[in-house]
Parts: C-alpha cells; structure tokens; sequence
C-alpha cells in the first residue's frame, strides 16, 4: 500500500534559499543544497525546488544548485518556476531532477505538457496549479479560478476543468497550490483538494496553508490528496519531518516511517 | 567496471550518480562488447516497452545481455529493465528478453485500497517489498523499509523460485525478481533513499550466487 508522501518546498532566488509569505516579502533562509541534505536525512519523501529567480538569463545558477542537490540527495525531487520549452525541461532532467512542474507556462501553452510528457514521459512532468477561490459562475462553475503570475493574473480557467485537461494532455501529477491559504498557516484549502483529488486518476499534491499537525492529517483523510507540500512548518522548526510522520502514524496515516 | 546499459530509455546520470555516492565507478554504455567486459551489469530504464525492446536490438544490445546473463554476470535490472527481462510484455505486445518466464501485465481498472478507496495508476510513490526468502542483495536492509515506485506496468514471473519480493498495490504483485545471477526490481534504488543505496552496494559486492 503506498505511503502518503511529505513533501518540503524550497523556494529558491538566485540560487539562495527563501520562503515566501503569500508571495510577498521573501526572507532569505539559507542554502538550498544544505536544506535539502537536511530533509533527506530527517525522513522527506521527496522535495520540491521552485525556483523563483526573476530574471530568464540568471536560469543556469538554477541549474548548477539542481546538479549539487542530485549527488547529495536520492530521493524524488521536482524543479518548478521559469520553465517555458521542452529544452528548459531537458537541462533540469538531465541536472538530475526527477521531475518538472509548470505552471503559467502550461496555461499559456498547453502544449508544452503533451510535449514534455511525450519527450520524457508523464511520471515527469507535474501540472503546477495555483487556484484561487471565486464565485461560482457559468465560466468557472467549480468556484475555483486558474490563476498565475504569483497569484496576480486571473485567467478565466476552472480549476476543476484544467486539472482534467491537464491529465488528458499527459500530466503525471497535480500539484495543487490554494493562493488563499498559502501562507495563512491556517490549513488546506481541503474543498479545493478534494474537489480536485477525486476528480483525476493521477496523484495530487496538497500545497498552502500546513501550520500545524492535524492540517496535515485532514488534507489526506478529507482533502483525499496522495501528498501533502509544507514549508514554513518544518523550515522555521515548529515541527520535523519525524514528528509530522509520527503523529500521521498513530492517527493511522500509512507513512513511510523507516529511513 | 559496472556498466550501466543506455538504449536511450530515461535518465541515467541519477544511477550513476547513486553509485558514485557509495564509491562506486561506474560507465554507461551502449556498447555490446563493453558491457560483457563489465564485471557486472546494471539494465535500467524509464518509457514504453516497445521502444526500448527496438533500441536494445538495434544496438545489438539484447544479445549482450542474453550471453552476459548466461556467463554469470551480476545483473540489476531496474523498472523498465526488470520487465524487459521477462518473456514479453503487455505493454506495445512486446517480445522481450525472456531471462525469466512469464509476462509483463498492466495494473487493472478499478483496483481499490481495503477501504474501498479508489487506487490511481500509475502505482507511483513509496511502498514495502516482502521478500519470499533471503537474498544477498537485501542483506541488512529493514523489512519495513519502502521504495520509490513508478508503473504501470508489472512482472508475473510463471515460476515461484524467480519470485523474490512482492509489493501490495490494489493487487500483490511481483516487485522484486530472482534468477541466479539476476535480480530485477520494479521500484528504483536510486531514488530510494538509504535503503535504496544499500541495496546498491549490496548488488557491487555479490558474486552473482543467489543460494536459492
């Protein structure tokens, strides 16, 4: 039977590691290749790089930290932000990611999924999904609308109806980004998720808003996701990778407990 | 010398990554003659079984793999790799190796966890391996350790000797395989953390008896 997986998210600029508080006012936390060294120890089932770097020309330091986590970490990771071409998907794959997320790039190109999932298989690309909640309408009847640029830029995409498209066009995961919960430390958007999760055959991967151990657990049992992103709840040590397993274990979570 | 065979399936660079972690040189190759040089063989592989069995033959490779099976070399076979050593595959109607008997299957529609839960393929993420018996290449690794997976697809060796380890996904299936100098394993080593490397080292040091 297969664990629920935790997954930390790195945000990364200009190859220095930062956390984002609903996107705004980053504070610089350290290195990326040290964190991730970290997590792999402590019991991370995969890691999550998102690199937010602004400028496209500044990409390869990006790529030189994804080469320096890959001989240090060998577990899952996924590198996200800033990919816009099959050949920005090739040079993080072959710095040793096991997989790409996409996100705006996806919705201005669709594409580029179907181009990515046929030139190295859907297992490696993930549809990176920021939604924000909205009222329903004929446009977006789910009340969840696509939108990118951090958050800024409505696109007038149901969420519900792009995560199915997404799948079709050869997504191998969802992971799915609530803009009104991430960085609230309040919980999941667990409606979204399950709304989401229930509603693909591929995995989906929870993301905004953990702050405490029991969001955790009500994003699987309720939220119906395959994994769950965290960030400010381990990165400013409220609790560690061990801890959040512990506790998922005895509310009879499956979790991967041996590492 | 490990080689680490390349017929274009999938990246490479992360096994020889894994090995070089533990200490391990390693070369990948799509040449016949270097790989039945090499002391021992790692098959891996990530895409569709009907490409890949094409790309093997086109490089001469399957029957490189054949005669270094059958002169005792260490073989790992890995994901995409530890299907292809079976008869033929599901997947693209596929004729493959044939180092083990049976077929490669695909997971079935519909499979549920036992709560009733609807079960996604592909079976992708971490799960355990029961092993059927002891072998070298599991040597002190914790029975509840688990895995990194990525499949669709799955082995069904036809006779239980070559079973080694099984791995429960809606149905129990064959994860883990064994045939005298060969093991073959669904899931990937190198992304599976320390048990994972373990695993690796374990398979560098074997002398390709399985003591079955």
């Amino acid at each position: 039977m297969l664990s629920k997986r935790i997954i930390p998210c790195l945000d990364v600029r200009d190859g220095k590691l930062t956390k984002g508080i609903k996107f705004k006012g980053n504070v610089d936390i350290g290195d990326p290749v040290e964190m991730a060294a970290f997590y792999y120890e402590e019991g991370a089932d995969e890691l999550v790089f998102y690199d937010i770097t602004a400028s496209y020309e500044r990409r390869d330091i990006m790529i030189e930290t994804v080469r320096k986590v890959a001989e240090r970490i060998f577990i899952p990771f996924s590198v996200g932000g800033g990919i816009r071409t099959v050949e920005d998907m090739r040079l993080v794959l072959l710095a040793g990611a096991e997989k790409v997320s996409i996100n705006s790039s996806a919705i201005r190109k669709p594409g580029l999924i179907a181009e990515g999932a046929t030139a190295f298989g859907s297992q490696a690309i993930v549809l990176g999904m920021d939604v924000k909640r909205v009222s329903p309408s004929q446009k977006i009847p789910s009340g969840y609308e696509m939108v990118i640029d951090g958050g800024r830029t409505f696109t007038g995409l149901d969420a519900l109806a792009w995560a199915r498209e997404g799948e079709r066009l050869g997504a191998g995961e969802i992971c799915l980004n609530s803009i009104d919960a991430d960085g609230t430390q309040q919980g999941y958007e667990l409606r979204l998720t399950e709304r989401i999760a229930t509603n693909v055959n591929i995995p989906v991967i929870a993301s905004g808003g953990a702050g405490a151990l029991e969001h955790i657990h009500h994003v699987f049992t309720q939220g119906k996701a395959d994994a769950a992103l965290i960030a400010s709840i381990t990165h400013y040590g409220t609790h560690s990778i061990r801890e959040i397993k512990s506790y998922l274990h005895e509310k009879g979570i499956k979790v991967r407990m041996t590492w | 010398m490990i080689a680490i065979i390349d017929y274009k399936a999938g990246n490479l660079t992360s096994v020889q990554r894994a090995l070089a972690s533990i200490g391990r040189d390693s070369v990948i190759t799509a040449s016949p003659s270097e790989v039945l040089a090499a002391e021992r063989i790692i098959f891996p592989g990530v895409g569709a079984a009907g490409t890949a069995m094409f790309d093997l033959m086109r490089l001469k490779l399957d029957r490189a793999l054949v005669k270094a099976f059958g002169r005792g070399t260490p073989i790992l076979g890995i994901c995409l790799g530890t299907q292809i050593v079976m008869e033929r595959s599901e997947e693209n109607h596929t004729r493959c190796l044939g180092l083990i008997k049976g077929e490669v299957l695909r997971f079935p529609e519909n499979i549920a966890e036992p709560g009733g839960g609807k079960l996604k393929v592909p079976h992708m993420g971490w799960n355990r391996v029961n092993l059927k018996r002891k072998h070298p290449v599991f040597d002190g690794i914790d029975p509840r350790s688990e895995f990194y997976f990525v499949h669709s697809y799955y082995p069904g060796p036809r006779e239980a000797l070559n079973l080694l380890g099984e791995t429960l996904h809606g149905i129990t299936f064959a994860s883990v395989l064994a045939s005298s100098n060969l093991v073959a394993v669904q899931f990937h080593p190198e992304k599976s953390g320390r048990p994972g490397l373990r695993l690796l080292s374990n398979f560098c040091g074997w002398d390709g008896n399985d003591h079955a």
